[in-house]
C-alpha cells in the first residue's frame, strides 16, 4: 500500500495562525491505519497543537520507530523532515539529531511495543539524557502492526483475540518516567482532544524530554472487556468503526469527595475505562505526590490523566554536554579544525 | 639477527603493578636516542594480577613488526617463568629477581641468566608496599639501561619532564633507577654484546598509537558528534577525541563545547546517535569493536538503505563472542563488508599504522558524506593500542570537508520538485537536504520500502530500482577509495597480498625472502570494494599468497566473491592466535608452500 497524498484544496475560509498557515498546512499524507484507530486521533491532536503553537513546519523533525503508531509521523506536517527509523530505536536517533542540530523541535512518536519492550532501554536513557523532545507513546496494549500480540503494557487479565489471558504485570510508562526522573510526564486519551491538545502544546514547549502516554485504542486487535487501553471490538461492529472518525466518547462526570474528576469512557461492548483527570488543585511539580497519585488511581482501577509532573528548571542534554548555543551543524569548519600549526606543535608531544 | 641497534627484549610482569610506565620510558628513551623502535603490549583482559608482557624491538633498519626472536627477557612474574625462559633465543639473556632462591623453572642451558635482587633493594631503600611495587619497575629499567647502554642523560631528562613538579617523586625515581643501573654495572659485563648506540633515524617520526591517531583525524575532519559504548580495544579512541576537543574545541570565553560526545547505553544506541546526527548534517562517528559491530547490524542496514552518512571505527579484536578482548585480529572483514541483513555492501578502509589511521579517518568522513553511506575504518588492537614509530602527521590547511551533494535553501529554489533518491547524475548518489531547510526540501526517511521519491512502496520495480542504485553507488566508489600499495621486484613470480597491520611483517618477510632468492611482488589492499588495480595485480600473478589475521581467509573470500579470482590461485597464510604478525611466520609459510608446490 502506498501512502496517499491528500488533494491540496484550500478552504477559502480556513482560519490561519500567526504564520498565515491553516490547519491543513500541518497535515500530512493520508493515513493508512484502520479506520477508527486511536492513533489517527493523536495525529489530529498533534496537527492542532502544532498549528496553535505556530510551529514553523520546516523547523520540526518528526521521529519514530516501527509500529502502526510510528507510521503516523507520515500523516502530519508534510513540510517537516521525518525519520521513521528502526523498531525501538527512535530515542537514539533523536538524541543524535538533537545533538547535531539543537535548533529544531523534535516530535517523537512511538508505541507501547516500540517503547516498553524492544526500546525500553532507549526510552530510559533518552529520559536520563533529557533530550529536548516531545515523546509520545501511543499506547494500545498490543502490538498492532504484527497483529495483536500482548505488549508490555497489557493489563493482567487482558485476553488476546485468540482468548489467551495475559498474566504478566503491565509496565506503566508514566510510573517508569516518574521513577527515571523524567522532567515532564503526562497522560491522556486519544479521543479526548480537549485534554490532549493542551498537553501536547505544553510538552512541545517544555525544555527537556516530555513524555506523553496516550491511551490509543487499537480497534483491530484488542477487543476484551475490562481493558484499560482499548475498545472491545467485534466483527459485527466493524462497519460502524469504519465510519467513525474516532470511537465516540461518552462522558460521565462524577464528583467524588476528593474533588477530582473521573470520566468514564463507555466502550462499544459496554466495558468502561475510568480516566481520572487531575483536580484543579493538583500540584504537578512534586514528583513524589505525582507518583502516589498515579498509584492511588491504579488501585481504584482508574487511570490518572492530565499533566502529572513537570520540572521546568531541569537541565537538558545540551546543558549536560555544555554545547554552544549555535547548532553544531552551523559551526564553520574553520572553528572546528585546529589547523597545521597546532598539529606541528602537537606532534612534539609524541616524541 | 641481534647486534648493535638490532635486537629485541621483553618484560614479563603482573598487570596492575605499574610496569607500563617503566616500559614506555625505556621505549621512548631509545626513540630519543634516534634509534627506530617499536613496542608491543601483550596484556590481559583484567585490571590487576594477571600476566602481562611488553616487547620492545630495536631495529636500525626500521623494521617495526613484532620481533620473531627475543634476545633478553626480564622475568618478574613467577607465574610465567617457564614460558618466559622458553621465549629467550639460544645464546640470549634472562634477568630475574634474585632476592629469592632461583626457581627451578628458570633453569635453562644455552642462555645467560642474570640475577638482580630487585625485591631486596626495594625493601632496603623504600617504604611501603605501594612504593616498593611501583619503583621496582624503574629499577629494572635502570638495570636495562646499563645492560643495553641506554643514554642515562635522556632518561634523566624524561624523568624530570614527568616528575619535575613533584620533587619527592622525582628523587625516588632517580634513586630507583640508579639502584638498578649501578647493580648491573657492578656485577655484569655491561653493555651486553647487543646494545644501543645513538643514531639519527627518528627525527621526522613520532611514537603514537592508532586510536589517538584516529581521534586526531576525526578532530581535523571536523567531526562534531561522537557516540560510543566503552569496549576494548576501541575505548581510547573516544577518550582521546574528548581530550583533543577539550584542548581545541572549547570556547575560551564561555567554556562552551563545539562538540558533543555521548556515552550511550549500548552500541545500538551509539549507532543510532551517529546516524541521527549524520542525517541532521553533522559529521558523526562511533568507535567500537567486534561485539559492538554485531549489535549495530540493523542500524548499519538502515543507514545504507536510506543513504545516511556515518563513520564507524572498528578496532578489531580476537574472536567471536567476547573472545580475547586484548588480543588482535582481522576477523571482521566479512561482517563489515556485508553488514546487516538484506542485500548490502559497504565501504571499508584499512589503515596499516597510526599515520594511516589519521589520514584515513579524515578520508572516512569525506567518503561517508560524498557517498551518503556508512564507512568503516577497520583498524585493529595492534594498531590501535600499541605505540608505533611513524612519520609525523602533516596537515594541509587548504583542506575543506567534502560534504557531498547537499541542497541548501538557495539550491532548492532552483529545483522544481525535490526527490530524495533521484539519481540525476547517474553515479547513484542523489542529492540530500538537511532537516531545517525550507519546506520544499522536506523528505521522509523510512527504513521500509521506498521509491526514488522517498515515498513508501511495496512495488517490485520501485524496490529494485532503488537497491540497484545503491549497488551502482557503492561499486562506483571503488576508484575513489584509498588505492592499494603495490611494489614489484624484478623477476618476481609470486605475489604477496595483505591488509592492515600485517604490512610491517609482510614487508620484512619480503626482504628476508629476497635475501634467500625468492622474489615477490607486493600488494596491500587498503579499501573495499576493490578497485581495478587490485584485480589487475591478481590477474598478473598466477600465484599469490593472501596474508591475513583470521582463521577463515576472509580477505581471500572477498577477493574470490567480488573479483571471481579462483581460490586455488590464492594461498592463504593465516595467523589468528591474537598476537601481532611476525615476519618469520610469513617467511616459513611461503617457503613451505613453494617447496611443496613449485611456483
Ligand atoms: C527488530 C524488529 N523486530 C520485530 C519487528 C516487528 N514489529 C514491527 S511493529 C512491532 C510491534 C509494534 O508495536 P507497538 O510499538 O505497540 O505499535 P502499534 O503497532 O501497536 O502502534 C513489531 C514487533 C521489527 N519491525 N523489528
Ligand atoms: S492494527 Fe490497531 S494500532 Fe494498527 S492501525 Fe489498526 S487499529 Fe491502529
Ligand atoms: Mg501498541
Amino acid at each position: 500500500m502506498t501512502s496517499i497524498a491528500k488533494p491540496p484544496v484550500k478552504h477559502p475560509t480556513a482560519r490561519t495562525n500567526g504564520l498565515g498557515l491553516t490547519l491543513r498546512d500541518y497535515e500530512g499524507a493520508m493515513s493508512t491505519l484502520c479506520a477508527g484507530c486511536g492513533h489517527d486521533s493523536v495525529t489530529a491532536a498533534l496537527v492542532q497543537a502544532a498549528w496553535e503553537l505556530e510551529l514553523e513546519p520546516h523547523r520540526v523533525g518528526k521521529m519514530s520507530g516501527i509500529g502502526c503508531s510510528s507510521k503516523t509521523t507520515a500523516y502530519f506536517m508534510k513540510q517537516s523532515h521525518g525519520f521513521n527509523s528502526v523498531h525501538g530505536r527512535m530515542p537514539s536517533v533523536t538524541s543524535g539529531a538533537a545533538a547535531a542540530n539543537r535548533g529544531l523541535t523534535y516530535i517523537g512518536i512511538s508505541g507501547d511495543g516500540d517503547s516498553l519492550s524492544i526500546g525500553m532501554g532507549q526510552l530510559s536513557h533518552a529520559i536520563r539524557r533529557n533530550v529536548n523532545m516531545l515523546y509520545v507513546i501511543e499506547n494500545n496494549g498490543v502490538y498492532g502492526l504484527t497483529k495483536g500480540q500482548f505488549s508490555a503494557s497489557a493489563d493482567v487479565g487482558s485476553t488476546s483475540k485468540k482468548g489467551e489471558a495475559n498474566e504478566q504485570q503491565p509496565i506503566d510508562p508514566v510510573l517508569l518516567a516518574l521513577t527515571l526522573g523524567c522532567s515532564f510526564v503526562a497522560r491522556s486519551f486519544s479521543g479526548d482532544k480537549r485534554q490532549l491538545v493542551p498537553i501536547l502544546k505544553a510538552a512541545i514547549a517544555h525544555k527537556g524530554l516530555a513524555l506523553v502516554d496516550v491511551i490509543s485504542p487499537c480497534v483491530s486487535f484488542n477487543d476484551h472487556e475490562g481493558s484499560t487501553k482499548s475498545y472491545a471490538y467485534t466483527r459485527e461492529r466493524e462497519v460502524e468503526a469504519v465510519h467513525a472518525d474516532f470511537i465516540p466518547l461518552k462522558r460521565e462526570i462524577t464528583v467524588p469527595e476528593t474533588g477530582e474528576q473521573v470520566r468514564v469512557v463507555e466502550l462499544h461492548d459496554g466495558g468502561r475505562v475510568r480516566l481520572r483527570a487531575t483536580a484543579p488543585d493538583y500540584d504537578p511539580t512534586d514528583r513524589e505526590s505525582a507518583y502516589a497519585h498515579v498509584r492511588a488511581c491504579q488501585k481504584r482501577g482508574e487511570i490518572a490523566t492530565g499533566l502529572l509532573f513537570v520540572d521546568e528548571n531541569g537541565r537538558d542534554m545540551h546543558d549536560y554536554l555544555k554545547t554552544v548555543p549555535t547548532p553544531l551543524i552551523d559551526l564553520p569548519y574553520e572553528e572546528l579544525c585546529p589547523g597545521r600549526a597546532a598539529l606541528d606543535k602537537l606532534m612534539e608531544r609524541y616524541r | 639477527m641481534s647486534g648493535i641497534n638490532d635486537f629485541a627484549f621483553k618484560m614479563g610482569t603482573v598487570n596492575g603493578t605499574g610496569s607500563a610506565s617503566a616500559n614506555a620510558l625505556l621505549m621512548q628513551a631509545i626513540f630519543r636516542m634516534g634509534i627506530p623502535v617499536t613496542g608491543k603490549n601483550i596484556f590481559p583482559s583484567n585490571i590487576q594480577g594477571l600476566p602481562t608482557w611488553y616487547e620492545i624491538r630495536v631495529s636500525k633498519d626500521g623494521w617495526t613488526a613484532r620481533p620473531s626472536a627475543v634476545d633478553l627477557v626480564v622475568a618478574l612474574n613467577p607465574a610465567t617463568y617457564a614460558k618466559d625462559v622458553k621465549a629467550v633465543r639460544t645464546g640470549g639473556y634472562l634477568v630475574y629477581d634474585s632476592t629469592w632462591p632461583m626457581d627451578p623453572d628458570l633453569v635453562r642451558e644455552g642462555i645467560t641468566i642474570l640475577g638482580i635482587p630487585f625485591g631486596q633493594m626495594m625493601v632496603e631503600h623504600f617504604e611501603g608496599d605501594r612504593d616498593r611495587t611501583l619503583l621496582r619497575n624503574i629499577t629494572y629499567a635502570g638495570s636495562l639501561a646499563a645492560l643495553l647502554a641506554i643514554d642515562t642523560t635522556v632518561i634523566e631528562r624524561m624523568l624530570s619532564e614527568k616528575f619535575g613538579k613533584k620533587p619527592k617523586l622525582l628523587d625516588a625515581n632517580h634513586k630507583a633507577f640508579a639502584l638498578g643501573y649501578d647493580y648491573a654495572k657492578a656485577h655484569f659485563a655491561c653493555p651486553l654484546p647487543f646494545h644501543l648506540e645513538a643514531m639519527d633515524r627518528t627525527g621526522d617520526s613520532i611514537l603514537i598509537d592508532g586510536n589517538t591517531a584516529c581521534a586526531l583525524g576525526a578532530l581535523y575532519a571536523g567531526a562534531t558528534v561522537g557516540a560510543w559504548y566503552p569496549i576494548t580495544p576501541a575505548t581510547a579512541l573516544m577518550e582521546q577525541f574528548k581530550a583533543f576537543c577539550e584542548k581545541y574545541r572549547v570556547d575560551k570565553a564561555t567554556g562552551q563545547h563545539k562538540y558533543a560526545i555521548l556515552q550511550a547505553e549500548d552500541e545500538l544506541a551509539a549507532a543510532g546517535i551517529t546516524i541521527g546526527a549524520g542525517w541532521a548534517g553533522a559529521r558523526a562517528f562511533t568507535n567500537t569493536s567486534g561485539p559492538g559491530i554485531s549489535l549495530m547490524q540493523e542500524f548499519i542496514g538502515l543507514a545504507y538503505y536510506t543513504d545516511i552518512p556515518a563513520v564507524f571505527f572498528d578496532i578489531q579484536r580476537c574472536g567471536p563472542a567476547t573472545g580475547m578482548p586484548t588480543r588482535t585480529q582481522q576477523a571482521d572483514l566479512l561482517s563489515l563488508a556485508y553488514a546487516s541483513h538484506g542485500d548490502t555492501k559497504h565501504i571499508v578502509i584499512f589503515p596499516s599504522d597510526p599515520r594511516e589511521c589519521f589520514e584515513m579517518a579524515v578520508q572516512a568522513f569525506d567518503l561517508a558524506e560524498r557517498f551518503q553511506t556508512p564507512v568503516f575504518v577497520a583498524s585493529d588492537l595492534d594498531i590501535g593500542m600499541n605505540d608505533w614509530m611513524v612519520k609525523r602527521f602533516d596537515w594541509d590547511d587548504t583542506y575543506r570537508p567534502d560534504r557531498g551533494k547537499v541542497l541548501d535553501a538557495k539550491a532548492l529554489e532552483q529545483v522544481q520538485r525535490f526527490s530524495r533518491y533521484l539519481d540525476v547524475d547517474g553515479d547513484g548518489i542523489a542529492a540530500r537536504t538537511l532537516p531545517g531547510v525550507g519546506g520544499k526540501g522536506a523528505y521522509f526517511v523510512r527504513g521500509s520500502g521506498h521509491d526514488k521519491h522517498g515515498q513508501y512502496t511495496e512495488d517490485s520495480d520501485a524496490y529494485q530500482e532503488l537497491v540497484d542504485r545503491l549497488k551502482r553507488k557503492i561499486d562506483g566508489s571503488a576508484e575513489h577509495l584509498p588505492a592499494p600499495v603495490v611494489s614489484h621486484q624484478p623477476g618476481a613470480e609470486v605475489g604477496l597480498v595483505t591488509i592492515g597491520s600485517c604490512e610491517a611483517a609482510v614487508h620484512e618477510a619480503a626482504e628476508l625472502l629476497r635475501r634467500e632468492g625468492i622474489h615477490t611482488d607486493y600488494m596491500r589492499i587498503r579499501a573495499f570494494p576493490f578497485s581495478e588495480e587490485v584485480r589487475r595485480f591478481l590477474g598478473r600473478h598466477e600465484h599469490t599468497f593472501i596474508i591475513e589475521q583470521n582463521r577463515d581467509a576472509q580477505l581471500r573470500s572477498l577477493l574470490a566473491i567480488e573479483l571471481g579470482v579462483p581460490r586455488d590461485q590464492m594461498t592463504p597464510i593465516l595467523d589468528y592466535g591474537g598476537m601481532p604478525l611476525q615476519a618469520q611466520t610469513v617467511v616459513q609459510a611461503v617457503k613451505t608452500h613453494l617447496a611443496e608446490v613449485p611456483a
